[in-house]
């Protein structure tokens, strides 16, 4: 009897240990909350962020005018490859982990993560994939260099040894995106506060969900992939080398198999977090919420029966070409249903402009340019002149640049009151909308027209009639690269100052996350919220 | 590493400077029609015709959605519209705007789809061409014409590193282009030996992937007599960007006389092969031909190489060296290298006359001045 009562005593004082965050280093090393481990992504996303960008600008440097300028064509095709495997697998992959974890239990008033050591892990599992991946510049011959997409048999029978270690990495990766998507998974499946039902999700949780059972389905095939490229590198088998009974147009079904689908990774959680802004500053509800859950889901069940749409040159048979060319223009429909949604929303409402919505109204209209020459590439016939073309550079930095990336700002510049207690800088975070947005087109849209003109992807030099507007893109470029510089600054200031933000910080939002103080207190619904 | 690196950033500098130097009167851009080519063949003016549609549809599509976008943030702010409207559905939009989407794609889809089947259909072509890819140039075989030949890009590297005036054709002109006749349906047989490259000439409007171990087809029928130029469009290493394709579309009997011209002239290369007897003043001639069609894509004209990747010739040990080590690296290349085997392309002449060149070109001088077709053989037959 006794016992029992200072078995409880012990407890409970255990438990008041917990409500701080730990002191030093060991706090972000062990950390289990969820707050925690989604400040550790974003900054490490922030970080490699101005990694990959650097990339960028040497690439763009080399392409300001014809002729080489600064690199030599290995070191070129080093930073092509380098840059794409950055900015997918290290900046915007780990950037919407980071808001997930950050919100997804805000919004469905869950105390933690379902698997909150699950989350510690994988968190550092990608930072130690990050650290494989980068020591390739320092493997003898140079980082990888096949292009993000690492083709065989150039990454193949053809591979220098860094490749090795970008598969190393490309695991290291793979396991800690699954660990995410299914600790995303069982917290939405168990942890939502009672009386949120499935259609009364916030739609960033809605189409976080379906993204993580996206990443479930794909990211084991690539796993798959780079492990059959390995032993044809080491163990002498030949899956992808024809003379040894293997085919390497296999490798590239198998590769877009993971790939497209991870377009859509990339983008629903986008969705997501723009659906939840246009909503508060236009002072109206989002249109058509449940037709919005059934596109997100449309999409992302289409997005893994559209993957031979890069392969349009490859010489598939007709039926194919024709198979995959309908199934590309069919996934316009949801993708569409979404965009007139989210104009609907802002039809007829009380809108201001603060730097979140401006970031989410540029969204809308930008990843619409980058749709539209989607469905253009649709038509396989066409895609022919298209493939492997400046074109779809531009159509695919459309998407994800003003695309994924101006929505993750928004959604930074929307919730990082909530996370600081500090409201930011609103004149900077303007001034740093104007520019990027200036600058990102003066960067992009140009390279639709050298594309349509014939230049070809990947190449460190060019003929002469593409260089007025490769010049243009590369003032763009760095023009953008350095607005960017603002945004650091605007988050880092608004961790340390700022006014103090109010617990609804804008004008009235929508949801769980808006009813507690601002910042968050470290633990938070420690007693689930009714919803009504 | 750091002295890439360094020497990266020195680079960098002096460009900056130099740039905004040249740059402020070049602010006038001009700006030329940039769009798909119409091109010269029915399926090219078909891709276009279909491209111009497309983007016309998505063009108002864009209108569209800008149009109520803009005239929301005009009229529907909140200066203006101080409250807003409840409406959150209307199953009447939506339906209208999931049902009106399908139709434009259907229309867009029939006819893409009529031109693919087109494509589709290299039969009853009246020339059949391999093409084949290699690290970093393309071979042209005429099947059933005894004619096949390397086209190899032909822009000085001083061009290239910035140090003469950079000419019209830059970067797509080539020693040997590929003569097709007009009017005339070419079929393309399509592959490589090494790693993927693409073929694409956008006035042809073709495109396609050359895969080793696969053969892929494609047709063109060229209606204007012109010379059509371009690129390798799949990342195939190091040299990807100096790859170009030339074709020189021609008349009928020009093509002919062509032909027979480049017959005669392959029939001169088998005599020479057979050839027995030579000096050593006819083993440096030939060799030097021999290296600007073989060698010049990787070791350059000057012999320095582009290293580390491609090793300068100059003071090569290999070169200066004993003469059985380099004739075995030319037989069977040099594995996990892009130097590959030249055994089965090249005779033993052409392997002895390229072998002597590379040992009395650019200063170099060591043992083995000469190599004679006979040493080739026997290693050869090893
Ligand atoms: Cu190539």
């Amino acid at each position: 009897m006794n016992e029992a009562t200072i078995d409880i005593k012990t407890n409970e004082m255990a438990h008041d240990d917990h409500h701080g965050p730990a002191k030093g280093i060991t706090r972000w090393l062990y950390t289990t909350n969820h707050k925690d481990i989604g400040t550790l992504y974003l900054l490490f996303s922030l970080l490699m962020l101005f990694v990959g960008g650097a990339m960028a600008l040497v690439i763009r440097t080399e392409l300001f005018a014809p002729g080489m300028q600064i690199t030599t064509p290995e070191f070129y095709n080093q930073m092509v490859s380098m840059h794409g495997l950055v900015m997918i697998f290290l900046v915007i992959m780990p950037t919407f982990i980071g808001l997930a974890n950050w919100m997804i239990p805000l919004m469905i008033g869950a105390p933690d993560m379902a698997l909150p050591r699950l989350n510690n892990w994988s968190f550092w599992v990608l930072v130690i994939a990050s650290i494989v991946l980068m020591s390739t510049f320092f493997v003898e011959g140079g980082a990888p260099s096949g292009g993000w997409t690492f083709y065989a048999p150039l990454s193949t029978e053809y591979a220098k040894p860094s490749i090795t270690f970008m598969i190393l990495s490309i695991h290291l990766l793979g396991m800690s995106s699954i660990m995410g998507a299914l600790n995303i998974i069982s917290t939405i499946f168990n942890l939502r506060a009672p009386g949120m039902g499935y259609m009364k999700m916030p739609l960033f949780v809605w189409t976080w969900l379906i993204t993580a059972f996206l990443l479930l389905a794909v990211m084991p095939v690539l796993a798959g992939l780079v492990t059959m490229m390995l032993t044809d590198i080491h163990f002498g088998t030949s899956f992808f080398n024809a003379a040894g009974g293997g085919d390497p147009v296999m490798f590239q079904h198998l590769f877009w198999f993971f790939g497209h689908p991870e377009v859509y990774i990339m983008i629903l959680p986008a969705f997501g977090i723009v659906s939840m802004i246009l909503p508060t500053f236009s002072r109206k509800p989002l249109f058509g919420y449940d037709s919005m859950v059934y596109a997100t889901a449309s999409i992302a069940i289409l997005s893994m029966i559209v993957w031979a749409h890069h392969m349009f040159t490859a010489g598939m048979p007709l039926a194919g070409e024709i198979f995959f060319m309908a199934t590309t223009m069919i996934i316009a429909v949801p993708t569409g249903v979404k965009v007139f949604n989210w104009i609907a929303t802002m039809f007829q409402g009380s809108i201001t402009f603060e730097t979140p919505m401006l970031f989410a109204i540029a969204f809308v209209a930008l990843f619409t340019i980058g749709g539209l020459s989607g469905v253009m590439m649709a038509m396989a016939s066409v895609d022919i002149q298209y493939h492997d073309s400046y074109f779809i550079v531009a159509h695919f930095h459309y998407v994800l640049v003003p695309g994924a990336l101006f929505a993750i700002y928004a959604g930074v510049y929307y919730w990082l009151p909530k996370w600081t207690g500090k409201m930011y800088n609103e004149t900077l975070g303007q001034i740093h909308f104007w520019l990027s947005f200036v600058s990102v087109n003066l960067t992009f849209f140009p390279m639709h027209f050298v594309g349509l003109a014939g230049m070809p992807r990947r190449i460190p030099d060019y003929s002469l009639q593409f260089s007025d507007f490769n010049a243009l893109a590369t003032i763009g470029a760095f023009a953008f690269g350095i607005s960017q510089l603002i945004f650091a600054y605007i988050v880092i200031r608004a961790m340390f100052a700022g006014k103090p933000a109010t617990q609804e910080v804008w004008d009235n939002p929508e949801g769980l996350e808006w009813t507690i103080p601002s910042p968050a207190p470290y633990h938070t619904f420690e007693t689930p919220p009714e919803v009504k | 590493m750091i002295d890439s690196l360094i020497l990266f950033a020195r680079k960098l500098l002096v460009k900056l400077v130099a740039v905004f130097a040249a740059f402020i009167p070049g602010i006038a851009f001009a700006i030329q029609p940039y769009n798909l080519p119409v091109g010269v063949t029915e399926t090219s003016k078909e891709i276009f015709d279909l491209h111009m549609f497309g983007f016309w549809i998505s063009f108002a599509i864009g209108v569209f959605v800008f149009a109520i976008m803009l005239w929301s943030i005009i009229f529907h702010r909140k200066s203006v519209r101080p409250t807003p409207a409840k409406f959150s559905h209307s199953l009447k939009l939506e339906i209208l705007w999931t049902v009106v989407p399908i139709i434009i794609l259907v229309a867009l889809m029939i006819p893409a789809t009529q031109v693919l089947t087109r494509t589709h259909d290299s039969s009853n072509a009246e020339i059949d061409i391999k093409i084949t890819g290699y690290q970093w140039r393309w071979h042209y075989e005429y099947l059933d014409e005894r004619v096949k030949f390397f086209s190899n890009i032909n822009t000085p590297e001083e061009q290239i590193s910035n140090q003469e005036e950079k000419t019209a054709e830059y970067l797509l002109e080539v020693d040997k282009e590929i003569v097709i006749p007009v009017n005339t349906k070419v079929r393309f047989l399509l592959t490589s030996a090494d790693v993927l490259h693409a073929w694409w000439v956008p006035d042809l409007g073709v495109k396609k992937d050359a895969i080793p171990g696969f053969i892929n087809e494609m047709w063109t029928i060229v209606d204007e007599e012109g010379v059509y130029r371009g690129q390798c469009a799949e990342l195939c290493g190091t040299r990807h960007a100096f790859m170009p394709i030339v074709v020189r579309a021609v008349s009928r009997p020009e093509y002919d006389d062509w032909l027979a011209e480049r017959q005669q002239g392959a029939e001169e290369e088998a005599a020479l092969a057979q050839k027995a007897d030579w000096t050593p003043e006819e083993l440096l001639e030939r060799g030097k031909q021999v290296y600007s069609i073989n060698c010049i894509a990787c070791h350059q004209t000057s012999g320095k190489g582009l290293p580390p990747a491609f090793p300068a010739l100059i003071g090569s040990s290999v070169v200066l060296g004993p003469k059985a080590a380099q004739i075995d690296i030319l037989l069977n290349g040099r594995s996990g290298t892009t130097m590959q085997a030249f055994g089965a392309l090249l005779s033993d002449s052409d392997i002895a006359a390229v072998i002597t060149h590379t040992r009395n070109s650019w200063g170099n001088s060591g043992q083995d001045q000469t190599v004679f077709p006979q040493d080739v053989a026997a290693q050869r037959s090893k």
